[in-house]
């Protein structure tokens, strides 16, 4: 058999449209969203955890959070110094952050994630 | 040997096309449900279980029976089941990724599957269902498939596949009894609060999988030009005989302990199915026309000269297989539920999305077994047997 | 994100993931995370003024029931738990509702039934088993039972299955056929809605017992509903069950129901 060169084709248009994303994507890098402070937020100065921790472990953190309250009970969350918070997306987080278009949604799109808190736990703007 | 599959007649190919075409609408529909949810069928807060589970628990029996094939072939060294056991063992793959399949359909959070592995939970059946029914698909893949390799090279299978055949006989057991167990072991729910009903499903499944096997084999005889071979199917037709007397024992089992005692708990179910509960009774009809369908199949197959006239034959397994399917796909599940535990009565009526979705999951196991089949027809016909 | 999506996202080969994610993440603003970060772990507790109990339960007296007041009982509860009130029947979603005696009990078919209970509401909802099947048979632990007996439904983990609502002798489960919250008049915002394709039931209101509330159908009422600790001697719902001959539902399946019902 000589399928030497439908071999050779076919793996060309396998790596290119394997690697479609990088060529698409190329030189067109965007600047990663800055999320938008509240002024209660920035009045604050800290989040539950440092800014840089939370930044990447708010999720990790929800995450806990929806496990202790909803299956040990345990309300209420006492950070790294010691200072107590409510357990809540809906109560404690979009409280501070009540700007959810302009701090959580940009990162989430930039990153495209898409987490679907929200479909249960309200924000700001539905409590009408 | 998948090459083999890829190599067939016009009609063969028509055939794939007009499945794939099926699963593609059904598919469709699927995204449909899933953006909707299930409010798309017919399911209610009272009757939560309907098309989806009761077709996954007649396809498991289906599946289990492929022991029906394997018990004489290897435990008794009935050589000439030889030409069909293979056939048997791919009808139990296909109908078990059918099962997998309409468990995921009936799943309300579908993505959060996984959530079984993540949180195993020994104490729920549901839990035994997953790990027994993805066992027993494994064990038939690799048998199957190794035992197919080795007939066209002509050599005897591996031997470590031995045990997996010996283990895949009390795993098929396993996987009906589980799926009863599934139902059997929920307190106040009465029509399927009976020890005798892993039994029944395991009696209809060797009647309506054997049944459904002879059938496929009627249809590679006459597509596919492959003869499992006279004998075979009669012998196969003893086994459907059997299992469908066993079936209708069992049931009448059931139905005097639920009748003599008169416990309303038991005997509510069984009055709404045949007879209907404060005028409603959708089922009744089909109900009568299951029994009357498997009572005359076993009339046929009982007398020798009906059960050896391969026409006949072929109306009482068609008899059995929709007389079974009827009592395990459309009573057996809503049954218990109508009326609910508050004892009101809500009835249960499939939707058209949800026997599109149903339709397209047949489609894919059909689609599965032709390719397996071609398989194996292949195979057979290579190595002229 | 989801627990069920990340835990899937484990299993789906996280590594290639979670490499672009967190690169991605830490590029929003370079600092990397230090050890410090990390010195003193984080803790949980309860709030203090939380009620507690051993076992809660719960005492319906169906001879302060009326119409009237189980309506308002029914709308407390719904309201509290942004439960959607939906037009299809097929669909409905109940927490607390009422039902005829014959309904409520239909094991006591009593051919000379007291009068006075022909046509009474009676409240029904979760019956908080202390040996419940639904919990038995979630093949997730979605439900589970917690230390103070409330059987919980942990939404986040729910697969929808529906195996809970067949193993419940009780008909308390109510599943989301389809997305709630068009169907919710009035959201509170300070409890969760719900997303479809889930299970879900009475809590016993255990997020109000958190902030040292009575649950919300107690609060309203007057009465006709005592709320305590089942295995405090000196509490109120077992000086209530001392002086009055109550029943449970469906006792003969040993599901050991925490709610009550003086008749």
């Amino acid at each position: 058999m000589n399928d030497k060169g439908k071999i050779i084709v076919g793996l060309i248009i396998f790596v290119a449209v394997f690697t479609f994303p990088f060529w698409y994507n190329h030189g067109s890098a965007t600047q990663p969203p800055e999320p938008k402070l509240t002024d209660k937020a920035k009045k604050a100065e800290k989040c539950v955890e440092d800014t840089t921790y939370m930044r990447t472990e708010h999720m990790q953190i929800l995450d806990e959070w929806r496990d202790t309250v909803t299956r040990e009970d345990k309300r209420v969350y006492v950070n790294k110094s010691g200072k107590e918070y409510m357990a809540s997306l809906s109560n404690t987080c979009m409280d501070c952050h009540s700007n959810k278009e302009d701090f959580c949604d940009k990162c989430h799109t930039y990153t495209s994630v898409d987490p679907y808190c929200w479909d249960c736990h309200t924000y700001p703007e539905e409590k009408k | 040997m998948l090459e083999k599959a890829l190599r067939g007649s016009k009609g063969y190919w028509v055939w794939l096309l007009a499945l794939l075409a099926v699963i593609g609408v059904g598919f469709g529909v699927y995204l449909r449900q899933l953006n909707f949810g299930l409010g798309i069928t017919g399911m209610s807060r009272d009757v939560s279980w309907g098309f989806y589970i009761a077709q996954f628990t007649f396809l498991v029996g289906v599946a289990a029976s492929a022991v029906m094939l394997v018990i004489p072939y290897y435990l008794h060294d009935y050589k000439k089941f030889g030409k069909i056991t293979v056939l048997g063992e791919f009808l139990a793959v296909s109908s078990v990724i059918m099962c997998l399949l309409f468990i995921i359909a009936d799943l309300g959070q579908p993505m959060r599957l996984f959530n079984v592995l993540i949180h195993p939970t020994p104490y729920s059946m549901l839990f035994w269902d997953m790990i027994v029914l993805n066992g027993y698909l494994l064990l038939n893949i690799v048998i199957g498939w190794n035992v197919l390799d080795a007939e066209r090279n002509d050599v005897p299978p591996p031997q470590w596949v031995k045990p997996l055949i010996y283990l895949s006989i009390p795993w098929a057991i396993s996987i009906h009894t589980v799926t009863a167990f599934l139902y059997c072991g929920l307190p106040g729910r009465g029509f399927w609060l009976t020890a005798v009903l892993a039994p029944r499903f395991l009696a209809s499944a060797f009647a309506a999988g054997p049944a459904f096997l002879i059938l496929l084999a009627f249809i590679v005889r006459k597509f596919a030009n492959y003869d499992v071979g006279r004998e075979q199917i009669q012998t196969l037709a003893k086994i459907v005989t059997y299992g469908a007397i066993a079936n209708i024992f069992f049931f009448l089992c059931e139905v005097f302990v639920a009748v003599y005692s008169q416990i309303p708990e038991h005997t509510a179910h069984l009055q709404y199915l045949f007879f209907g509960l404060e005028g409603h009774g959708v089922l009744v009809p089909w109900m009568w026309t299951s029994i009357f369908l498997m009572i005359t199949a076993i009339i046929l197959l009982v007398i020798p000269a009906a059960r050896k006239n391969e026409a006949v034959l072929g109306v009482a397994c068609v008899a059995i297989f929709v007389g079974i399917w009827i009592d395990k796909g459309l009573g057996m599940i809503s049954g218990g539920f109508i009326p609910n535990p508050l004892h009101h009565v809500r009835e249960y009526v499939p939707t058209v999305p949800e026997i599109m979705i149903t339709i397209a999951i047949y489609a894919t196991g059909f689609l599965i077994l032709t390719i397996l089949y071609k398989v194996v027809v292949g195979v057979k016909q290579e190595t002229g047997e | 994100m989801d627990d069920s999506r990340r835990s899937f996202l484990k299993f789906a080969g996280i590594s290639a993931l979670g490499l672009g994610g967190v690169s991605i993440l830490t590029g929003l603003k370079p600092g990397a995370v230090t050890a410090a970060d990390t010195a003193s772990e984080p803790l949980y507790k309860n709030t203090e003024k939380a009620l507690t109990a051993e076992r809660w339960g719960m005492v319906v007296d169906t001879r302060k029931l009326t119409r009237s007041l189980c309506d308002k009982m029914v709308a407390a509860c719904h309201k509290t738990h942004n439960v959607p009130d939906l037009d299809n029947d097929r669909h409905t979603i109940k927490w607390l509702w009422t039902d005829g005696f014959e309904h409520i009990f239909p094991m006591k078919h009593d051919q000379y039934l007291a009068e006075r209970l022909h046509g009474l509401p009676i409240l029904s909802l979760c019956n908080q088993c202390n040996n419940p099947p639904c919990v038995q048979a979630c093949p997730t632990q979605a439900t589970f039972q917690r230390e103070d007996g409330i059987v919980m439904m942990d939404f986040h983990r729910c697969i929808g299955c529906r195996f809970c609502m067949a193993a419940c002798p009780y008909g308390s489960r109510s599943f989301n056929f389809r997305d709630p919250r068009p169907a919710i008049k009035e959201e509170n915002p300070d409890f969760p809605t719900r997303m479809k394709g889930v299970v879900e039931k009475c809590n016993f209101c255990a997020e109000r017992l958190a902030e040292g509330k009575m649950p919300a159908c107690v609060e309203v009422s007057e009465g006709a509903l005592v709320f305590g600790d089942l295995e405090d001697p000196n509490s109120e719902i077992r000086k209530v069950l001392r002086e009055n001959y109550a029943i449970r539902r469906k006792q003969s399946l040993g599901t050991n129901p925490s709610v009550y019902y003086i008749i």
